[in-house]
């Protein structure tokens, strides 16, 4: 296979992985919280993207991107948990009502004047956290293609086309991850702000994941177990109070 | 001039407790806690991974249970 092709499809294939993980919190905190701060965030993610690549160029494989990881997934992870809990509480209060309707009321969605800052700042940090790397990906493939000269072109094309390809499939998909209701979808973005919260935070401390990327999958059949399992617990508990009060 | 820098100060230090700590400090307790025993095990030379997610559920429905009424 052509040099330039295999490097386009290794760095295409690897920052994919990377660009679902970023478009599943914008479009999920989007649909959560209202998309206009969510977008705003992004924007000013990629903005700061650009500025940091830009300057630091092939130098980027030096970022201490570890330490990063370190504090997004801490703060994901704290975050994610208040969602994540908030979610059981309301999915076992209310159950699946208003599945299908386009669902606007609720105290967790922005109606404020002003930029809602929590939207903000969760679709900034996974724009940088993952647009970094996917730079590096891009960085790492494009030097490494070739000892005599490196493949940055194709690398670039590939891991631009990720994200490009990624976020239109997530676009696309807004319409109906609007119409889950805003309970379920709290807690199911509860669920995966956890996952990569868990998953980015321990591998920055310098933990090795059994199955390396593909433990992100385990994590999220585990903690989605856990909320089923919790929202149940909660649910017979609300049962078991209301019965006493009537 | 003085009173607005305090005003965006302050309204900048409430929206991180909100995202960090929110309305139970259990949880952000419990991160940390994990994150640190975590970080101590790989230094003595344990990669302990298996160590966050259970205590991250424990915590988890601590808190659930705390939220709940009655």
């Amino acid at each position: 296979m052509n040099v330039a092709l295999f490097v386009f499809a290794t760095t295409f294939l690897a920052s994919a992985v990377e660009a679902i993980e970023m478009v599943t919190i914008v479009i999920g905190v989007g649909a959560t919280r209202g998309w206009r701060s969510t977008i705003i965030g992004a924007a000013a993610g990629f903005g700061v993207l650009a500025v940091v690549v830009g300057a630091a160029g092939a130098a980027l494989t030096r970022f201490p991107i570890d330490s990063l990881r370190v504090v997004v997934g801490g703060l994901l992870l704290v975050f994610g948990l208040q969602w994540f809990r908030k979610g059981v509480v309301r999915v076992a209060a209310r159950g699946l009502a208003g599945l299908g309707q386009l669902d606007t009321e609720d105290a967790d969605v922005w109606t404020g004047p002003g930029i809602d800052w929590t939207a903000f700042v969760l679709a900034f940090k996974a724009v940088v956290l993952e647009g970094l790397e996917i730079a590096f990906i891009v960085v790492s493939f494009g030097a490494a293609a070739n000892t005599a000269r490196t493949e940055y072109g194709p690398a670039l094309i590939g891991g631009v086309g990720a994200i490009v390809v990624i976020g239109g499939i997530g676009l696309s998909a807004r319409q109906a991850v609007g119409r889950i209701p805003r309970s379920l979808l709290q807690l199911v973005v509860g669920v995966m702000l956890t996952t990569f919260g868990t998953f980015w935070s321990m591998e920055g401390l310098g933990v090795s994941w059994p199955a390396g990327d593909g433990a992100i999958l385990g994590l999220l059949a585990l903690y989605a177990a856990v909320a089923f399992g919790y929202t149940e617990i909660q649910r017979r508990r609300i049962a078991v109070l209301r019965a006493a009060i009537s | 001039m003085i009173r607005r820098v305090g005003s965006w100060l302050f309204g900048f230090a409430r929206f991180w407790y909100e995202f960090v700590i929110g309305d139970d400090p259990l949880m952000a307790l419990g991160v940390a806690t994990a994150l640190g025993a975590t970080a101590i095990l790989l230094r003595s030379g344990h990669n302990a991974w298996w160590l966050t997610p259970p205590l991250v559920i424990v915590v988890l429905g601590v808190s659930i249970r705390r939220m709940s009424p009655g």
